[in-house]
């Protein structure tokens, strides 16, 4: 539909041509792309280590586990960055470890299924639906 | 027709409006966050896939997180270690303080069917009506409510969600609310 707007448009001269490709660019912002809503990327240590950077999906964990599993139980932090959590934690079963020990969850030997982001990415929590979180963040 | 400004605003506004309407998500090798060279592309469960089958909501992740969870559509474990005891509140309260909007009604239950007690208090609330002085510029810097909503709960542009007590109708004394009316929502 839009590239047959766009050439009606174009076939009555420059300026509808380009006011219509405007207006179609235009449809395109409202979708562009973003995470989804509280994914975490963590990259204190990944790419120091040569390895991307962690992807946490919230999204994911919530509809398998309450928030208290991860943030009461497992000692977690409520804020993105806060725990200082190094691969010896997890083999050793502790925070992800606890889980993901090829058990529950598929093991450590898995790296590149949570080392997945891009590189240079930067530490937070992300989530393109509405809000970006909060402020600080 | 196509030399009207108004044809212009339709063609951004109407396409926008459908697609606004309609849930969707956006898949892990377009996300910005996931390298599109990674093998985990081939791997991972994609949002879509899984939050597709879940209550509909218009934002966060268009998920109605609480009605999945209260109507079985989800079951996530409320435990991993078998001491841990299950808290569940149900108490409601209603604050006061919140300018020109409405007040806020508080449920603890639908929070602590997902939270521990301990993960609010007294780390982020104290434990007592009207001790804590909760302002919207703290929640929208990420504290107090705001350690959740803007985040992974609901986000800080549902103003009527929380806010949803109206001076005019409300009969009763703010603060803890009897547990008959309590579970309302």
């Amino acid at each position: 539909m839009a590239s047959a707007l766009l050439a009606a448009g174009c076939a009555r001269g420059k300026r509808v041509c380009a006011r219509i490709a405007l207006a179609l660019l235009g449809m395109l912002l409202p979708v562009a792309p973003g995470a989804e809503y509280g994914d975490v990327v963590l990259n204190r240590l990944s790419e120091r280590n040569e390895m991307r950077p962690v992807i946490f999906p919230h999204w994911f964990h919530r509809i398998r586990f309450r928030c208290k599993v991860c943030h009461s139980e497992l000692g977690f932090e409520m804020r993105a960055g806060a725990n200082h959590i190094t691969m010896g934690d997890i083999i050793d079963g502790r925070y992800c470890g606890m889980c993901h020990n090829g058990e529950t969850a598929w093991s450590v030997d898995n790296c590149h299924l949570c080392h997945s982001g891009k590189p240079g990415l930067a530490t937070g929590i992300r989530g393109s639906n509405e809000t970006g979180g909060p402020g600080r963040w | 027709m196509l030399r009207r400004p108004a044809v212009y605003l339709m063609l951004l506004v109407v396409p926008a409006i459908l697609l606004g309407s309609e849930p969707r998500w956006i898949s892990l090798r377009e996300d910005g966050l996931h390298d599109p060279a990674s093998p985990a592309i081939e791997w991972l469960q994609e949002p879509g896939d899984a939050l597709s089958l879940l209550p509909p909501d218009s934002v966060g992740n268009q998920v109605a997180w609480i009605r999945a969870l209260r109507e079985g559509y989800i079951e996530p474990r409320t435990n991993i270690f078998p001491e841990t005891k299950i808290r569940v509140l149900d108490m409601d309260i209603v604050m006061e303080r919140t300018g020109e909007l409405p007040m806020v009604r508080f449920p603890h239950a639908p929070h602590t069917e997902w939270l521990d007690c301990e993960n609010c208090h007294d780390r982020i609330f104290v434990e007592e009506v009207d001790a804590n002085p909760i302002n919207m510029l703290a929640i929208l810097n990420g504290e107090y409510c705001g350690v959740c909503h803007g985040a992974v709960a609901f986000p800080l542009t549902e103003c009527n969600r929380c806010h949803s007590v109206s001076r005019d109708g409300f009969s009763g004394k703010p603060g803890v609310q009897p547990t008959a009316a309590a579970g309302q929502e």
